[in-house]
């Protein structure tokens, strides 16, 4: 798959301490530019997986099934085929896919929809004339069903929890002695927080646009953030070779997690298209979003934290419960960033996964941190209390200078620095006692911030034309982070060819295969593919000029070495073309790789109410080079809106006696809107990380939302005093906790 | 969305001269409505397009109140000088509702007959008396964290979801219609909803084929007036509880007191009890507390939304020691 001719390939196996970026003098690196791609979008020229437009196209509608857990005995097709505008109704037992795919999997997801596994799974897709036939016709579908048993209850099914299999993160970590370290510590906290599921809710709902093409291939414009892998699960779930399916995701209007596999809408509109021989188009109603695509468990974590008297940990437990449906094993990594954040002897960190006939659980935002950093960040605050010391000098005297369970260094770390930094620009020392503020009650709170760092096999191809411009083609996607931007400025600063003269084409598994985005590694793997690829091409412009690579300057669209200044569109002659290629190596394993960060929060908690209402916040994050000053702060601009979510708001409701997820729409689950965000402040240490790749840069995405709940939970405690362990802080927790008003 | 018909009228009587087919209803802003046909929580067979008929005007009246066109947008009403000078209640109450753009499609009349926010009459495969009659009320003993603890009944425990007509409520609004008839009629308030009981789908008094062509407001209130809306996230979020609360005050005493209250009931709820609690009283906390018992006296919660009543007690407390400056 990527063994292409002129190919410059880079297997991370050593540290890459020269970078390009450092030694160009375009100055198109770290800029704050605007999105290439803004234009588009806000014009609405970006054309999004729902919008594409073809002759003779039909329009399907999911239908979901009404019960928790069954199967599906017949569908009276016949009901609805006479409907206006009805061309047919296309189910599927077989291949039909009963859940989404997780990231980066290129097997097909489970598979067989006459088995009920949850309230909400796709069983079937009406297609018309229009959305509104399709939609009608499939509300009415008269279905009959055998209900079944099912297990809607997570208390119920608790004595059947298991280890899951290992993933990134073990199933099950233990090192030394917790249960003796808490034992014999003069400080200790054995608490237990929990969080609820939590929906992506990304503005755009999956869609899928299904083309046959003549040779009996396949083209699907979807909404996905990682082409490469989904057009294999695609295949797989269809029973086609991987060739002969092309997924195309130009535009992605916001993933989190939830667009990282496949989802049901995808092989529905595959298989209705070559039933009905005319393309289809499946959006997924926004209901089906939340009740059939993916959901980021719920967890159940009990922290122990043991501390000797001057505040040094001897003892890290953290223990979860999470859940996911029956013999689905991907389990939210809880402890993903427990593993590496805090020096510590003893440690425990394990996941009990409860099977649940819920809608499946998979990535969201920070798989793993996102709410693991709940549990710890606030237990470290409990333990800060109790031991009379600053929630900041605890953090900082337990920063670990090596990986404490690998024993090997880490890469770049900057946990005190950020903490340091934080806690002076936040005015941390003025940290309030009690603080009023008319019927408000003040208070301040932090955490750090850690997110993994990962590195994923990716190529990219960048071609120079004579006339001077370039293109950048990849399989990457944008999914509204800024990849467009990132990759041209790149390329941009490495060849000398001002960004407006870059062309990106994403988005498309035609392109050279990439990882795609997820897990916050697309900036450094793609970026290092096109970082590979204009290195080769420098050189070839550097033999076209007779210099050496190092003499040679390229700067606005000019080469200019050895005392001589030619166009690179002329030296480029008929046009050059090298692709890039990255994979992870040996140093994946002989250092540790995360980026940092500190978050800071003030908030107010009406003594009446007991609303609460965040009133600033500052994250400070180190995350390597940051490659685009603007993007990379709106990156973290929602990650910590996502926190403020995670803290505040954000719950799926379960229907405990029938599996049925409640409140499935934007009006009832509750993400922040723009009046819950108050000032955000961003600020980020500059840092460089030679070990994770050639560009030095380490993943940002999901920073920004590792841990920041944790300081919203923890400036609550301060403003009232009451410790809520149960996520997220809504008012009625606090209430019993504030002041009597008689 | 099922398919309709569509027709447009341009004035009242012809509206309520197209509206007598069976399965007809009428749209003005579609706020609510398009999206529970959508769904097909509703489904009409006709819709009559109300949003042109000149009734977007508010007019001083005769009694030195005003008469509010229905098709007045919310909007609108919202900043109109006259209202915030003299129904500040109104005003507030509508600003705390939905969002700008809704608030700029939403019409007068059509708000004080939203449809419940209940998570279970938007969802067709569950049970609900509102939306089903005789299927059941799957709320009760379900999620119910935004539902109602009065006036409830065994078959439903919805909560009205407007603000505006919690402020109206409070204003001792009046409704004014055209019938199919062509008789005009004016209903108060207080007497326009109806409680759930065994028919929780009829949500109020109006005839078939009724057409609301008016809201009409009292003079002026003497005293103070707020509106304090609860919720879960700062904005676009239905409330938990609202006050809508009128005070005067004379020698020190409370004069006069009109209490209605958001989230709590299955309409713009009104307690007698509450004022009388209030009436001739000076302002005391225990005065509040005594107003804030009765308001709860008869509460019931059904697990989820049991912090209602702590929470109804809290904040009418506050709202009378905003307005009483105690």
């Amino acid at each position: 798959m990527f063994g292409l001719g002129t190919t410059n390939s880079l297997t991370m196996d050593k540290p890459h301490p020269s970078s390009l970026l450092d030694t160009g003098v375009q100055g198109a690196i770290s800029r704050p530019f605007d999105r290439v791609d803004g234009p588009k979008k806000v014009s609405g020229a970006a054309t999004y997986a729902a919008e594409y437009e073809f002759d003779n196209l039909a329009y399907g509608f999911l239908v979901s099934a009404r019960i928790g857990a069954g199967k599906v005995v017949s569908i009276d097709a016949d009901a609805v085929r006479s409907l206006p505008g009805v061309i047919d109704v296309v189910w599927d037992f077989k291949r039909f896919i009963r859940v989404a795919g997780q990231g980066g999997e290129t097997k097909a997801p489970t598979q067989g929809v006459q088995e009920i596994a949850f309230s909400g799974e796709i069983i079937a897709i009406v297609v018309a004339e229009s959305y509104e036939a399709a939609r009608d016709a499939a509300l009415q579908l008269p279905v009959t069903y055998e209900a079944g048993q099912g297990v809607f209850d997570l208390a119920v099914n608790r004595d059947e929890a298991y280890t899951p299999p290992d993933l990134v993160t073990p199933g099950h970590f233990a090192q030394g002695d917790v249960d003796k370290a808490m034992a014999e510590a003069p400080v200790s906290i054995d608490v237990t927080y929990t969080t609820p599921s939590q929906n992506s809710a990304a503005m755009e709902p999956h869609a899928s646009t299904a083309v046959w093409e003549e040779d009996g291939s396949l083209t699907l414009y979807g909404a996905y953030q990682m082409p490469t892998s989904d057009a294999s699960q695609l295949a797989k779930s269809l029973g086609l070779s991987a060739k002969k399916v092309r997924i195309v995701s130009r535009y992605i209007g916001g993933g989190f997690g939830s667009k990282l596999g496949i989802a049901p809408e995808s092989v529905a509109a595959a298989i209705a298209a070559k039933q009905v021989g005319r393309p289809v188009k499946a959006v997924m109603a926004r209901q089906q979003v939340f009740e059939a695509t993916v959901r980021r468990s719920n967890t159940e974590q009990r922290l122990r934290l043991a501390a000797n008297a001057d505040g040094r940990l001897a003892a890290i437990g953290q223990e979860s419960y999470v859940s996911n449906q029956p013999g689905e094993d991907y389990f939210e990594p809880v402890g993903i960033g427990t593993h590496m954040l805090y020096a510590g002897e003893n440690r425990l960190i394990s996941h009990l996964q409860i099977p649940v006939n819920y809608v499946l659980s998979g990535s969201m935002r920070a798989p793993g941190e996102a709410v693991g950093m709940i549990g710890l960040e606030c237990a470290m605050d409990e333990l800060a209390e109790r031991l009379g010391m600053d929630p900041v000098a605890l953090r900082k005297l337990n920063d670990a200078s090596i990986d404490p369970e690998k024993g090997v260094p880490f890469s770049s770390r900057s946990l005190t620095a950020a903490l340091d930094e934080g806690a002076r620009r936040f005015g941390w020392k003025e940290r309030p006692v009690a603080r009023r503020d008319g019927e408000w009650l003040v208070g301040m709170g932090m955490a750090s911030a850690v997110r993994g760092n990962m590195l994923m096999e990716s190529s990219a191809k960048v071609e120079i034309h004579p006339d001077g411009s370039a293109t950048v083609s990849s399989a990457m996607t944008d999914i509204g982070t800024g990849s467009y931007t990132i990759l041209a400025q790149i390329a941009s600063e490495i060849l000398g060819i001002p960004v407006a003269r870059i062309t990106l084409e994403l988005g498309d598994t035609n392109a050279p295969p990439a990882a795609g985005s997820g897990g916050s590694w697309g900036a450094g793997s793609s970026g290092s593919a096109v970082y590979l690829a204009c290195e080769m091409l420098k050189d070839k412009l550097a033999k076209a000029m007779d210099v050496e690579a190092d003499a040679l300057t390229l700067k606005d669209g000019m080469a200019i070495g050895a005392n001589r200044s030619v166009s690179i569109g002329e030296l480029a002659g008929e046009g050059l073309e090298a692709t890039g290629h990255i994979k992870p190596g040996k140093q994946e394993k002989e250092t540790t790789q995360a980026s940092f960060g500190a978050h800071f929060a003030e908030v107010g908690v009406n003594m009446v109410t007991g609303e609460i209402r965040v009133r600033r916040m500052l994250g400070v994050f180190a995350a390597g080079r940051v490659l685009n000053a603007k993007t990379a702060r709106s990156q973290c601009l929602g990650g910590m809106t996502f926190g403020i979510g995670a803290a505040l708001t954000e719950e799926l409701y379960h229907d405990t006696r029938n599996g049925k997820l409640v409140n499935h729409d934007l009006a009832e689950y509750h993400v922040p809107v723009n009046a819950d965000v108050p000032q955000l402040e961003v600020h980020f240490l500059q840092e460089r990380d030679i070990h994770a790749n050639p560009i030095h840069a380490k993943g940002i995405g999901e920073l920004g939302i590792s841990g920041a709940a944790a300081a919203v939970a923890n400036a609550v405690y301060n403003a009232t005093g009451v410790r809520v362990r149960e996520f997220p802080i809504t008012l009625d927790k606090l209430l019993a906790g504030l002041p009597d008003m008689k | 969305m099922k398919s309709f018909i569509y027709e447009k009228a341009d004035t009242p009587e012809a509206a309520v001269r197209d509206i007598a087919t069976d399965g007809a209803r009428f749209i003005a802003g579609g706020t609510n409505l398009l999206d529970l046909m959508k769904l097909q929580v509703e489904t009409p067979a006709k819709l009559v397009d109300i949003s042109r008929l000149d009734l977007a005007t508010i007019d001083d009246a005769e009694d030195g109140g005003l008469l509010i066109g229905a098709m007045v947008p919310n909007s609108d009403l919202a900043a109109d000088p006259r209202v915030i000078a003299n129904y500040e209640v109104l005003s507030r109450a509508l600003l705390a509702g939905a969002s700008g753009q809704l608030r700029n499609k939403a019409s007068t009349g059509g708000n004080l007959l939203q449809r419940t926010r209940c998570y279970y009459f938007y969802d067709l495969a569950s049970r609900c008396n509102k939306r089903s009659p005789g299927s059941g009320c799957d709320a009760i003993g379900g999620i119910n964290r935004i539902l109602a603890v009065l006036g409830t009944s065994e078959h439903c425990i919805a909560t009205h979801p407007s603000d505006m007509a919690v402020a109206m409520r409070a204003l001792d609004a009046t409704i004014v219609t055209l019938k199919a008839d062509g008789d005009r009629r004016r209903i108060p308030i207080h007497d326009f909803y109806r409680l759930p009981g065994d028919t929780p789908h009829i949500e109020t008094v109006l005839e078939r084929g009724e057409l609301i062509t008016h809201i009409a407001l009292p003079k002026p209130p003497s005293g103070r007036q707020s509106y304090r809306k609860v919720r879960d996230r700062a904005s676009y979020a239905f409330a938990l509880v609202s006050v809508a609360g009128i005070i005067g005050m004379e020698s020190g005493r409370i004069a006069n007191a009109s209490l209605a209250f958001g989230g709590l009931g299955p309409m713009p709820w009104r307690d007698p009890a509450v004022e009388a609690a209030l009436i001739g009283q000076a302002p005391t906390i225990d005065a509040f507390a005594a107003a804030a018992d009765a308001l709860v006296a008869d509460a019931k919660g059904h697990g989820s939304n049991d912090f209602k009543l702590p929470l109804a007690r809290r904040t009418l407390i506050a709202v009378l020691r905003d307005l009483t400056g105690a």
